[in-house]
């Protein structure tokens, strides 16, 4: 099947089997690597995505249900020469050891800051209140992004800095 | 994954049309649907993806409930100023299921007909009368800690894992359908699974190829709502148990095939008997397995706590 997304700002055309994940579209096909295959069951959060600006798992979702999306990897929140703010935090506190969680918490991360800033609740949210971004509430927050080293302090603190413009 | 088609459905007449293909399947959010074609448990022929109709609209009906469209999101309902002002335990039910990924993804209608996580259900290599019918059931003399304690069979002892669902049901919701014939049923939740019986294959009170396209909730009962859930770890977990109180309504989460409406608990408290009691007149019928016996006490307790905090809530002031 013939499928059109726009992958980081790039209008792209591909023919693909319908049983492609948008994951495995975005890796093997368009060679954007930046997006982990870890469990592959939606587990690990290793794969996420934004698409159409929402943050989602791309191993649970098949490539041609995203005909028409605008999706973003990591690739196309910043580069080398001029690294997002989340990823200078995340450099900044060393918020990593293998590495291979971390295009997947980075994305995760500024999709859930402007889910927070929405105001969407999250089980620390108290009833009828606005959230306040306290660790447990970016603890909670980030909870579909397993990281195996366990970095997860200085995950929360390169976090909190971005989102205070500190980064 | 088997080979299959794939269309996007132009609207909801279209798609029911479409569903009447051998092997056809509706697809919206995908999150379990997917997880369960890469292990061969599901193996449906055409996709019908309906996650784009126009039907993820939440509206104040005019008795003062909500109709939700089948295709909002999970998070949608979640943070809607509505859904959190009437139903404040919907929103905290919802956002105690799945990861925010996941509830980015998934919708209302495929929330409610999510299949259980079974161990069993999940490993081909052992019996289960669900995936494969006749093969016998795995959990009954298996590693059954999570299985239910109400209204198993012989032939399947799983649970229902939905949060929302729980929810929906203590709130007395109903699903709109569209039917293949082009009708419309209304369903209430409580009545949309069916009982294992001898026939766990068969899951619920949809006919082939129905399409759920609403739910709506009637307006909040008096007195408070509470939805407390237990788990093994702090966030993004299944739950070992649940309850949502909704004024005099108790329904119990992860206990059954089915989200479980506590009607013996809530016939003994329109006698007048304490929550302890209540609870105690509902787990009178339990019948746990031996690795799941602490669902009892731990229903009990749970339930005590949750109306505790329901009647706190309306104490409290407002419509919590």
């Amino acid at each position: 099947m013939r499928i059109n997304i726009t992958a980081n700002g790039e209008a792209r055309s591909l023919d693909l089997d319908p049983r492609t994940t948008l994951l495995d579209a975005l890796r093997e096909h368009l060679k954007l690597t930046g997006s982990k295959k870890g469990c592959d069951h939606g587990q690990c959060g290793a794969c996420t995505v934004l698409a159409n600006g929402t943050r989602i798992n791309a191993c649970l979702s098949l490539a041609v249900m995203h005909d028409g999306d605008e999706v973003t990897t990591i690739e196309g929140l910043g580069s080398p020469e001029t690294l997002h703010p989340m990823q200078q935090a995340f450099l900044t506190h060393d918020a990593f050891q293998c590495g291979y969680c971390t295009p997947g918490q980075i994305c995760s991360a500024v999709a859930m800051l402007a889910e927070f800033e929405a105001g969407a609740p999250s089980p620390e949210t108290p009833r009828g209140a606005a959230p306040t971004l306290s660790d447990a509430e970016i603890r909670e927050r980030m909870s579909g992004n397993i990281c195996r080293c366990s970095a997860y302090p200085q995950i929360v603190a390169a976090i909190r800095d971005a989102a205070e413009g500190r980064a | 994954m088997r080979p299959f088609t794939y269309e996007r459905a132009a609207s909801a007449a279209a798609a029911v049309e479409a569903a009447q293909a051998p092997g056809a399947r509706f697809i919206a959010g995908g999150t379990n649907l997917l997880d369960l074609m890469k292990l061969d448990i599901e193996a449906p022929a055409h996709l019908i993806d309906v996650g784009r109709l126009p039907m993820a609209g939440i509206e104040a009906t005019d008795e003062g409930g909500l109709r939700i469209g089948a295709m909002a999101t999970n998070t949608a309902v979640a943070s809607d100023p509505l859904v959190r002002a009437r139903f404040p335990m919907l929103s905290e039910a919802i956002v105690a299921g799945g990861s925010p990924q996941l509830r980015n993804k998934a919708r209302v209608g495929g929330n409610l007909l999510q299949r259980t996580r079974c161990a069993y259900f999940y490993d081909p290599t052992k019996p289960c009368n669900k995936r494969q019918p006749g093969s016998g059931c795995g959990a009954l003399e298996g590693l059954n800690r999570n299985a239910a304690i109400f209204g198993a069979s012989p032939s399947c002892v799983a649970t229902h894992p939905s949060d929302m669902a729980v929810a929906l049901t203590a709130l007395d919701a109903r699903v709109e359908t569209l039917t293949a014939g082009g009708g419309a049923r209304s369903i209430p939740v409580a009545d949309l699974h069916r009982a294992p019986g001898d026939t766990p294959h068969l899951e619920t009170a949809l006919d082939d190829g129905e399409l759920i396209t609403a739910v709506v909730v009637p307006p909040a009962p008096t007195g408070g709502q509470a939805y407390r859930k237990v788990r093994d770890r702090a966030s993004y977990a299944g739950g070992l148990a649940s309850v949502a109180v909704a004024g005099g309504r108790l329904a119990l989460g992860m206990v059954a095939l089915k989200p479980w409406r506590a009607t013996a608990a809530e016939a003994a408290l329109v006698d007048g008997a304490d929550p302890a009691e209540a609870i105690g007149r509902e787990l009178a019928g339990a019948s746990p397995l031996g690795r799941n016996d602490f669902k009892v006490p731990l229903v009990a307790r749970l339930a005590v706590a949750t109306m505790a905090e329901a009647r706190a809530a309306a104490n409290g002031g407002g419509q919590g």
